[in-house]
């Protein structure tokens, strides 16, 4: 396969044909600016999986929403019962609408650690901050297709889940009435809110996402991939010219992410045939009943997914105010760049109080997304409160304590054992 | 270079460019206009939003009716003595974040202690003031979940509010504000209409 092989009689034509489009595309030189000579610093670890698993999701979740598209109907006289016409009577339909209401958890689940990859090895910080804020677009567009396409099915849940996150924007003072009206398009959740929450989940949202995916990898391909010691590889070069410490994405990577995709996908069918409702923490259990505008569900929750954000809004006891919390809560990480102030980019070299900040973060993250799915009581309140705190305490207090946080000495480069 | 370069009008470039960046961003705005506009709600649900009437003959007393309009369940409750009672028990009207409806939505002839037309009879949209669900009637004083200083009352199973049995918000909850009344009056003795305004006489 290789371009020294002399090539065979057959393939000379294919190559002329090739040759011929290369010369009005330019496709070679793509390739190896972004596959075959795009060098990737040569210790990326388990952590590193997670961004190509995420393309592998939206990708899942492109095509099985197209299929979902041909049987599905966006009214509010039809969709409850087209969703079950896909269950019960389309080919295959349930294997498709699993997957997709699967990879929807997935999506989340392999951005979450993409994310907090990212946290612990710096990845967010100088010269990859456009990476991150890219990536931060990439995530909000992620949580509104998420909420759109949660309408769709028109379950109780996903009725009053609208219900509530819509209602949100009427705490912004003096226009927050209008502006909900304006997004329902009616005096409630009505089949004019589906039918527009529709368009968006399957165009507009897509479209901006995939945009924001080429933005992001463009971004992460000028400036060169992290790893995990946070280690600058273009600093050692080779006689080459190329980073001693690098090695080509393809094949070295697209291998590694191949094993990444199998297990993923091993895991991910698991799901899909043993246990596509999770309990009810992928599909809730309310969602199986069609949706009464008269007729809350007894305990209305996110999926799992949004539960850290609900739980601070429960938290506070003033609407604006909780409201705006919560916001606040999901956009603090683009701040993340400007931040951090520590001199070194990876938790290995970070010291002991940085790590326990990350540490506590990361536990009042899962803790409120616990919170958020119980039923309110004073104790569980207080709680969300206590971990709230904790949650904005490691943004708020970040430039102080990463700038006196002792750190290691920084290697030239990178640590790297072979197996 | 620098022969070509005199020969440059810079300012009128710069106008020109400042001109045609001005026109096309005006003219960019105003085609967003029926885009934006086409979310505002159609003149068919504005039709659809039309008001409706109820018999409220056979509702018993202490018990909760419920209607659509617009979509939103409204609550019609008919409240015994002993309930209209606790609306102005001191010790509950104390507890209150809005007990005079001061800062909540109601029709000006709802701006009472009972919140209605006529104390008997209860009249809300049952969309809870903080995030819209829809709240549930926990009419039963000393409520096992709710607590001893229960009086009776809503309780919006999503985030915790509570109100009154004039649908009046308790402090230290997520509500703002009272559940809201809509305009609505009394067609005959037993029939009530809503969405249109009692004449005030």
């Amino acid at each position: 396969m290789s371009a020294t092989m002399p090539a065979p009689a057959r393939r000379g034509r294919l190559a002329a044909i090739a040759e011929w489009c290369d010369e009005r595309l330019g496709y070679s030189r793509f390739l190896k600016a972004h596959m075959t000579e795009y060098y990737a610093p040569k210790n990326f670890n388990f952590w590193y999986y997670f961004g190509s698993l995420a393309l592998l999701v939206l990708v899942i979740q492109i095509v099985t929403g197209i299929f979902l598209t041909m049987n599905y109907k966006p009214s509010a006289q039809d969709a409850f019962a087209s969703v079950e016409y896909i269950m019960r009577d389309v080919e295959w339909g349930w294997l498709i609408r699993y997957m997709h209401s699967t990879g929807a958890s997935a999506f989340f689940i392999v951005v979450y650690l993409h994310m907090f990859r990212g946290i612990m090895y710096g990845s967010h910080k100088n010269p990859r901050e456009l990476v991150w804020i890219f990536g931060m677009l990439i995530y909000l567009c992620l949580m509104a297709e998420a909420f759109f396409g949660y309408l769709l099915p028109w379950g109780n849940m996903s009725y009053w889940g609208a219900q509530v996150i819509v209602s949100l924007f009427g705490a912004i003072p003096g226009i927050g009435e209008s502006l909900v009206e304006w997004i329902r398009g009616d005096y409630y959740i009505s089949d004019i809110t589906l039918n527009r929450f529709f368009a968006l989940h399957v165009i507009a949202l897509p479209l901006a996402l995939v945009f924001l995916v080429i933005a992001h990898i463009l971004a992460l391909h000028e400036v060169g991939s992290n790893n995990p010691d946070g280690v600058d590889i273009k600093k050692v070069k080779g006689p080459d010219g190329h980073p001693v410490d690098g090695i080509p994405f393809h094949p070295y990577y697209t291998v590694k992410d191949l094993v990444g995709t199998v297990v993923f996908l091993a895991l991910f069918a698991s799901v899909i045939f043993f246990a596509p409702e999770m309990g009810g923490y992928f599909l809730e259990h309310a969602n199986f009943q069609p949706a009464n505008p008269l007729q809350t569900p007894e305990n209305i929750a996110p999926v799992w997914y949004f539960t850290p954000y609900y739980a601070i809004l429960r938290a506070v006891p003033n609407k604006l105010l909780g409201v705006m919390l919560m916001g606040l809560a999901v956009i603090s990480f683009a701040f993340l760049p400007w931040l951090d102030r520590s001199k070194v980019k990876s938790i290995r070299y970070r010291g002991w109080i940085f790590k326990t900040f990350l540490f506590a973060f990361a536990l009042s993250f899962l803790a409120l997304g616990y919170l958020g799915m119980q039923h309110v009581t004073p104790a569980y309140t207080y709680a969300a409160r206590f971990f709230t705190v904790v949650y904005f305490a490691f943004f708020i207090l970040m430039p102080w304590y990463t700038k006196i946080d002792p750190t290691k000495p920084v290697p030239e480069r990178v640590t790297y054992h072979a197996h | 270079m620098s022969a070509e370069s005199e020969q440059i009008d810079g300012g009128r470039r710069h106008f020109l460019l400042v001109a045609t960046t001005v026109t096309g961003v005006a003219g960019l705005a105003a085609t967003a206009v029926p885009f934006l506009a086409s979310w505002k709600p159609s003149a068919r649900a504005q039709a659809l939003g039309a008001p409706v009437e109820q018999d409220i003959s056979k509702l018993e007393p202490g018990a909760i009716l419920k209607v659509n309009w617009r979509g939103q369940a409204i609550y019609i409750v008919r409240r015994t003595p002993e309930m209209l009672s606790t609306l102005t028990n001191p010790e509950v009207v104390s507890r209150l974040r809005d007990p005079e409806s001061e800062e909540s939505e109601q029709p000006e002839y709802t701006k009472n202690d009972a919140r209605s037309l006529r104390p008997e009879y209860l009249v809300l949209i049952g969309v809870c003031t903080h995030l819209g669900c829809a709240p549930l009637d926990r009419f039963q004083p000393d409520d096992p979940e709710l607590g001893a200083d229960w009086p009776g009352g809503f309780y919006c199973p999503c985030h915790g509010s509570r109100f009154d049995l004039a649908g009046r918000v308790f402090k230290d909850v997520p509500a703002p504000t009272n559940l809201r009344v809509p305009p609505y009056r009394f067609m005959t003795e037993s029939v009530i209409q809503i969405g249109v305004d009692a004449e005030v006489a």
